[in-house]
């Protein structure tokens, strides 16, 4: 299913993109099937508590400077602001900015709201929003009541926008209606092309460059100046005015295939700006790819190889060095399905053997209708064991316990907990540019190298913490709970 | 109509859950959205005080991830077999059912599953805590009432003299709740009675069986918690007291061990013998820091707090009664003027307005941090949501947690000019 920007919402990944979140096989079988997207995900009979499309939506949009969240929903739907802000916070310090709080409202729904309605409450919050904090552009976000109630959210956002000077828009993310928390960010970059993006005036040098809180932003201008390139960093950070003028850019880059699919396409297809399908430019290969992926499109070919010799040349002797004191231990990958398989190549890249990896969702192919470059790249080496589970705690423990590798690389808060408690050396990747092309690579391999050689934390505290599981559940088949019937989507 | 909030310095109804996990060995069941437990743990757990996941929180609490089958079709049997599994797969003495939104707007009778697996002789309990209901401070008595029908509901009293149950702050909304509940049952020890804490650590199942058999409630809390004490004293006839501030310092908690030894029949002589060496001990540390508090340079000049009624009180009183400090406004007398509100964007702008004379210092959460480097002051978390500390055992309860408090603010003075 293609986007399609002139609805009012985006179609959740279940349907665009044959997102799946419940499966075990391999990497090829997974490669295979994805691509004629003929995999049905299957059910769980048991399920631990994953996250949701709102979380996503409204933790993304709230990250740009000058904006304000409207949160039409009971207030615990903006408990995540609080989280927001932390990143907030964070984002600044790194950038020496003067910190500032996200302004996220929630409307505070009640039970009567639930009955009677509460549109006209909603409109007034926006109104409030404008008052207070005069964003430039205010993003109302929806919420499984305000959908299951029935608010008619168009309506509303359509009369309060006649009287306020700056664009309301509806952000349609409620969190019963995909199992696939990514689809909240569809939902943020739906907003966003159809109401903030202007066309282009003109063209600028531009790149986008799609990521999250953009710890390596020196890195990529002093990169991208070897091409006369300049990155614009979207979405936290950045302001409405910049999101303006994302149709002006040359091309559009995404440090997460998961994160920059709807964006990149979008600005593709509405406005022409190309968006580069590559592989993620984690380690060598991913970042020569991507590199020469842009190169293609801005005409800087021999460029891109000069730098890459350049690279080489410094980092292949130390990459050596990291490698011998790496090869031999055995790692076991859990994140998002774009990090998830471009870090599984990041680790073989640092003499690491990955016995498993496991992705918390997997899309069957991008909105170019391509399975995921960085899957295809796994399915031509050896054929990995893969799983796909919404963060299910239960049957990743149970199968570390059985595989005991020597390492747990992880993305997503509180995952690298569990294994540390089993006694396993626990990497988790919270920066989005850890393992960032040449550089980075050489980093994240002494990261690795440390949490091997003092593992005193997993060791003693594993020795007196017992798991959360009983010892027959850690007995049985890993995925004994996933379904066999296979489920089709609704 | 209830009024928007901008910065929640609170979560919903569901939040509970956190006071279900605050009981040791017991797991929350949540037939929610799959975003809802991520959401309320990370605002009052993770970003609050840094409190983790724990033995079973976080994402291993159960869940059954409502999605628009449940929505269209109704989520009664997927309930029904996740309650099942989390039974077979979760090792855990107490399974506490919670509702979210979804679940009770479409209407799902959550009573009758689980009352299924209870005439079967499982631990399982619920409590219907759709966010739209009310606050997560509303959902910990839900729970607690939940655990008293439900959990004792065959339970015959039984007074074993001197034990007296501790119910007081409000796990994990408050991050400091480990060492204040610790604080608490120390000092009600000291006075020869025997404190039953359902909550943290050494608590759990069993102390839960012990609660019909108290000799009376204690509660301490402006009123967070009255509906369950008036509801053990219906449902087992013990007797309560309300003491509604949390003691901080020597006035207050003078004032607390007085009050707690007259109503359990304390011999008065020894409650003054424990105040007494309280006392003695904690006027050393305040004599031996007196230049300190006296002439630092840069001395904040008013306070301010901006916390629930649990800090804002209890704070307040420390501070203008111990301390001779000035209050500008509390969210709660010296008087001052105290206004009621859950808007955090509304509290900010009124702070914002008022004139400061010299720089005051602001007792609230991480909210409030941007607003003291505004206004030039000192900025102290100590509410949800505490996102810029890391607490595990601190307490500002009683003698020594005020003097904790003092060690905070008066650091926070020496190392911001330094």
């Amino acid at each position: 299913m293609p986007i399609n920007l002139r609805n009012s919402e985006a179609a959740v990944r279940e349907n665009r993109l044959g997102a799946i979140t419940g499966y075990n096989g391999s990497i090829r079988e997974l490669a295979g099937k994805a691509s004629g997207c003929s995999l049905q995900g299957k059910e769980r009979c048991f399920n631990q508590a994953s996250s949701c499309s709102s979380g996503c939506a409204q933790g993304y949009l709230s990250g740009i400077r000058d904006v304000s969240i409207v949160n039409h929903a009971p207030v615990g739907c903006s408990a995540d602001s609080i989280a927001g802000n932390v990143q907030r916070k964070w984002g600044e310090t790194i950038r020496g900015w003067e910190r500032t709080n996200i302004s996220l409202f929630s409307t505070n729904m009640n039970e009567s709201d639930t009955v009677f309605g509460s549109t006209e409450k909603l409109q007034d919050a926006i109104k409030e929003a404008y008052r207070r904090n005069e964003p430039k552009a205010i993003f109302v976000t929806t919420s499984c009541v305000s959908g299951v109630i029935g608010e008619d959210i168009l309506s509303a956002v359509e009369r309060v926008q006649e009287e306020l000077p700056v664009p309301v828009i509806p952000v349609f993310c409620e969190g019963f209606k995909s199992k696939v928390w990514s689809s909240g960010f569809d939902a943020a970059f739906h907003a966003i092309l159809t109401r903030v993006v202007k066309p282009p005036q003109r063209k600028t040098n531009k790149v986008n460059m799609i990521n999250f809180r953009g710890s390596a932003r020196e890195e990529i201008v002093q990169i991208l100046a070897r091409f006369d390139l300049e990155p614009v960093f979207l979405v936290p950070f950045s302001t409405i005015e910049e999101l303006e003028k994302l149709s002006e850019s040359a091309a559009s880059i995404s440090i997460c295939g998961t994160l920059g699919s709807y964006i990149g396409n979008g600005l593709e297809e509405k406005f022409g700006v190309p968006y580069i399908k590559s592989l993620q430019p984690h380690g060598i290969a991913g970042m020569e790819e991507w590199l020469r992926e842009l190169a293609k499109v801005v005409g800087k070919e021999a460029e891109a190889e000069a730098y890459i010799a350049e690279q080489r040349a410094l980092v292949l002797p130390e990459l050596g060095e990291i490698r011998s004191k790496l090869s031999g231990y055995k790692a076991v990958v859990g994140m998002g399905p774009s990090f998830a398989f471009n870090y599984i190549r990041v680790l073989r890249e640092l003499g690491v053997e990955v016995i498993w990896g496991t992705a918390w969702h997997f899309d069957q192919q991008y909105d170019h209708g391509a399975c995921p470059e960085s899957v295809t790249f796994l399915s031509q080496e050896d054929d990995l064991p893969i799983s796909v589970s919404d963060q299910q705690s239960f049957e990743l423990l149970n199968l570390l316990n059985r595989l005991k590798p020597d390492l747990y690389v992880s993305r997503h808060g509180g995952t690298s907990v569990w294994t540390t408690k089993m006694g396993i050396a626990s990497v988790m990747v919270a920066d989005e540019y850890s393992a960032f092309g040449y550089q980075g690579l050489l980093q994240f391999g002494y990261r690795l190298i440390d949490a091997l050689t003092n593992r005193s934390l997993a060791k003693t505290l594993s020795k007196r913490m017992k798991l959360p599981y009983t010892d027959w559940w850690l007995q049985q088949d890993s995925f004994a709970m996933l379904e066999q019937e296979e489920v089709a989507p609704l | 109509m209830t009024q928007w909030v901008e910065q929640a310095r609170h979560v919903c109804s569901l939040g509970s859950l956190q006071t279900a996990l605050a009981i040791e060995r017991t797991v929350p069941i949540l037939h929610a959205g799959p975003g809802c437990g991520q959401k309320l743990w990370g605002a009052v757990g993770l970003n609050n005080g840094t409190q983790g996941a724990g033995y079973l929180g976080g994402h291993t609490v159960p869940s059954t991830n409502v999605g628009e089958r449940e929505v269209i079709f109704g989520g009664e049997e997927k309930l029904r077999t996740t309650i099942a599994n989390a039974l077979k797969i979760i090792d855990a003495d107490l399974y506490v059912v919670l509702t979210g939104c979804t679940a009770d707007l479409v209407g799902d009778d959550v009573g009758e599953v689980v009352r299924s697996f209870q005439q079967a002789g499982k631990p399982v309990v619920f409590a219907e805590t759709g966010g739209f209901k009310g606050t997560n401070y509303w959902g910990h008595e839900l729970v607690i009432d939940a655990l008293i029908d439900q959990h004792l509901a065959e339970a015959v009293p039984q007074v074993e003299e001197r034990l007296v149950n501790i119910w007081s702050v409000v796990p994990y909304q408050d991050p400091f709740w480990v060492g204040n509940l610790r604080e608490i049952n120390k000092l009600v020890a000291e006075l020869g009675l025997i404190p039953n804490n359902v909550f943290g650590r050494g608590g759990g199942i069993q102390a839960l069986n012990r609660v019909p058999h108290a000799q009376f409630n204690l509660l301490v809390s402006p009123w967070v918690g009255l509906k369950n004490v008036r509801h053990l004293q219906d449902r087992f006839g013990t007797e309560f007291l309300h003491y509604p501030v949390l003691p901080i310092g020597p006035t207050e908690t003078g004032r607390f061990l007085r009050e707690v030894g007259a109503f359990a029949g304390v011999d008065s002589d020894r409650v003054e013998a424990v105040i007494r060496r309280h006392e003695d001990d904690y006027y050393s540390f305040i004599e031996g820091s007196a230049e300190v508090l006296l002439e630092t340079r840069l001395l904040p000049s008013r306070f301010v707090t901006v916390a629930d009624s649990f800090y804002a009180l209890g704070i307040s009183r420390f501070l203008v009664n111990d301390l001779g400090m000035i209050p500008e406004t509390q969210s709660e007398g010296i008087a001052a003027s105290v206004r009621f509100t859950a808007d955090g964007g509304w509290a900010q702008q009124e702070i914002r307005r008022t004139k400061f004379r010299g720089r005051p210092l602001l007792i609230g959460s991480s909210w409030e941090k941007t607003l003291a480097a505004e206004v030039k002051g000192y900025h102290l978390s100590v509410s949800m949501p505490a996102s810029d500390r890391l607490v595990m055992n601190r307490s500002y309860v009683g003698y020594d947690g005020a003097l904790s408090l003092v060690e905070d603010i008066y650091s926070l003075v020496l190392a911001e000019f330094q």
